[in-house]
């Protein structure tokens, strides 16, 4: 144990010696939150709006003119009928279609509920969920407005929100899951396969393999301080999208970072195979690149929605451990979700580090063992 | 040199597939002596080593080292000998103490006898001055002397050096040869592999392998004068070259 602590204590030196990987560790998370957060538009002013009005009553006529007073909303359209919406979106002047329908007004105070539609450009979900947002805001307020009125019951208008374009709408929130997923592919494979490889190009692993360390304790020693690292990014991440940009995490902490620490586990045991595969430090950064970095950007639903995707790219990227991870954090920390909504993600995961695990450890020792000279 | 054996190798076979690499070699290494280990490249060398390091297990033969058997208990004898390759072998972003303390460390040596040991080395290198300072910053003269004396810092049995001088200017060398006597004045084996033949000749025996087999072994001396030339390096040149030559 003191051997394996002499050399843990190393690698932190390594890490803590080097200003660029510190700026990887550290300064990339924080960096690429601040981007992808500020790019989120937070404020809405003048959105071009569409109105569909079937009820041409007293009630309709009062929310579009409340629609229309406010700073956020300028209505484009008045549109006549149901065929004139999508080429009131194809034109790009609008963000949402609101729809009443007949007897909007009677039911509302008849019945003491009403359905409104929204139907939002969904391919700028960003856009789309503010737009929906502030006009569900107006309509609950006019309906509370009502309630004084009408002592009898409580009028509801229930917002029908539709997305045109990209009907499951990714939350603008989003980019945090991805963040998440793209550090910790980026420190815990890339990262550790770089460092191991360094051991192999310089020389020293061999002076390592011939010490009384055993190949495994080299090894984890290599790793458990990208663990150790890779957790403490995470709760940066997380504190930051909750200080910064109000994102608490809904669902449970505890099951979150344990979700993060087996998907750490997973990077790690990529990040052993990938070094165990080349003895080059550009040729580990170029496979981890290749096969982890692009496909967690482009397939894991971080940045494009796979459901737009062609079918053949939605079973590519069901092997790739990004994807599940999304949906995981997506989940916990959006959506609030627990393990009996994740399990399935969250198995397959450890699957797939099992597998890794199992198939570095193979061929670790292949390698070590009599191929060699 | 005394007559104690540290290295116990008899009718050693290690073959990959078909390939022999090392043929029936059999040979006794002595406590506090100085072995030179020659051959051209793919000799066997790197195979031999690597059995005689705990890295690789022999095929057939008996191989003790440190009194501790090869193919049975290969993790033993990592814990008896120390290793310096001809590649460099320290952490260039780490310091001169950093470096001493982590290989204390892996040999499972006390913090406060690190301490204490890496003082004294430090003083009789006059390395005083150098203690703080990153491995990068220092000139590769005095980089392979720290990395011979970590190799043999925690005290093993024997020091395997695959080519330590590679590259090396002749002053060098030689302060490093002068630290080579020292260890092995100390009672610690040196069993060294080199490509300079006038190196072959400080050291007290020497071997040279050649397509597998051990074509010779005596001290330099009585190399010289059986095969009666003047330098270990015509000897080296007369004994493999034909055989080379011939496939």
């Amino acid at each position: 144990m003191k051997r394996f602590m002499a050399f843990v204590r190393k690698e932190f030196l390594h890490i803590f010696r080097d200003y660029r990987t510190l700026i990887i560790l550290f300064g990339l998370p924080a960096m690429q939150i601040l981007i992808f957060g500020y790019a989120v538009r937070t404020d809405l002013t003048n959105a071009g709006i569409a109105v569909l009005d079937n009820a041409h009553d007293e009630v309709s006529a009062e929310i579009i003119g409340k629609l229309e007073a406010s700073e956020f909303f300028e209505i484009k359209f008045h549109l006549a009928s149901y065929d004139a919406i999508d080429a009131a979106f194809k034109q790009g002047k609008i963000k949402e279609v609101v729809i009443f329908p007949e007897n909007f007004g009677a039911s509302l105070t008849r019945e003491g509920n009403a359905t409104v539609s929204i139907i939002a450009d969904g391919s700028e979900p960003n856009t789309a969920s503010l737009v929906t947002g502030y006009t569900t805001a107006i309509l609950n307020d006019y309906s509370s407005t009502l309630t004084r009125q009408v002592t009898s019951a409580l009028p509801v208008i229930n917002p029908e929100v539709k997305m045109y374009f990209n009907p499951n709408l990714e939350s603008h929130f989003m980019f945090v899951p991805g963040v998440i997923t793209l550090i910790l592919i980026l420190v815990s494979a890339l990262m550790t396969s770089v460092t191991i490889v360094r051991e192999k190009e310089f020389g020293t692993m061999e002076v390592l393999l011939v010490s009384p360390l055993k190949p495994w304790q080299i090894i984890i020693g290599k790793v458990a301080p990208y663990f150790f690292l890779s957790l403490v990014n995470v709760i940066v991440i997380l504190l930051m999208a909750w200080f910064v940009f109000g994102l608490p995490v809904r669902g449970s902490v505890a099951l979150l970072i344990a979700e993060c620490m087996l998907y750490i586990l997973l990077g790690l045991a990529i990040g052993i195979l990938v070094s165990s595969s080349v003895d080059k430090m550009e040729n580990a950064i170029f496979i981890s690149f290749l096969t982890l970095m692009l496909p967690s950007l482009l397939l894991s639903g971080f940045i494009f929605p796979i459901e737009n995707m062609p079918k053949i790219y939605d079973y590519v990227s069901m092997i790739l451990p990004p994807r599940w991870f999304v949906e995981i954090i997506r989940t916990v920390m959006i959506k609030g979700g627990g393990l009996a909504v994740i399990w399935k993600e969250t198995l397959i995961l450890a699957l797939m580090t099992l597998f890794f695990i199992a198939l570095s450890a193979k061929k670790f020792k292949v390698r070590l063992g009599e191929g060699t000279k | 040199m005394t007559d104690q054996k540290v290295i116990e190798v008899e009718q050693l076979v290690k073959k990959f597939g078909a390939f022999v690499a090392n043929d029936n070699l059999t040979f006794d290494v002595y406590k506090g002596e100085i072995f030179g280990f020659l051959g051209a490249n793919g000799a066997g060398k790197t195979t031999a080593i690597r059995i005689l390091c705990g890295l690789s297990r022999p095929t057939f033969g008996k191989v003790l080292v440190a009194g501790i058997d090869a193919a049975r208990n290969p993790e033993g004898i990592k814990k008896r000998i120390g290793y310096m390759s001809q590649r460099f072998s320290l952490y260039e972003d780490l310091t001169v103490t950093e470096n001493i303390e982590l290989y204390g460390g892996i040999y499972g040596m006390k913090m406060k006898e690190i301490r204490t040991r890496t003082a004294g080395l430090l003083k009789r290198l006059a390395f005083e001055q150098y203690g703080n300072t990153l491995i990068r910053s220092l000139p590769l003269g005095l980089r392979q002397k720290l990395a011979f004396a970590v190799a043999v810092f925690h005290d093993p049995d024997i020091v395997f050096l695959d080519e330590p001088t590679s590259g090396v200017d002749p002053i060098t060398r030689r302060q490093f040869w002068e630290m080579i006597w020292e260890t092995a004045a100390r009672g610690i084996t040196v069993f060294v592999t080199t490509h300079y033949m006038d190196e072959a000749e400080y050291c007290d025996r020497v071997t040279i392998m050649n397509e597998g087999k051990i074509v010779a072994l005596d001290t330099p001396a009585a190399l010289r004068a059986n095969y009666g030339t003047a330098s270990i390096e015509e000897l080296f040149v007369k004994i493999t070259r034909p055989k080379t030559a011939a496939v």
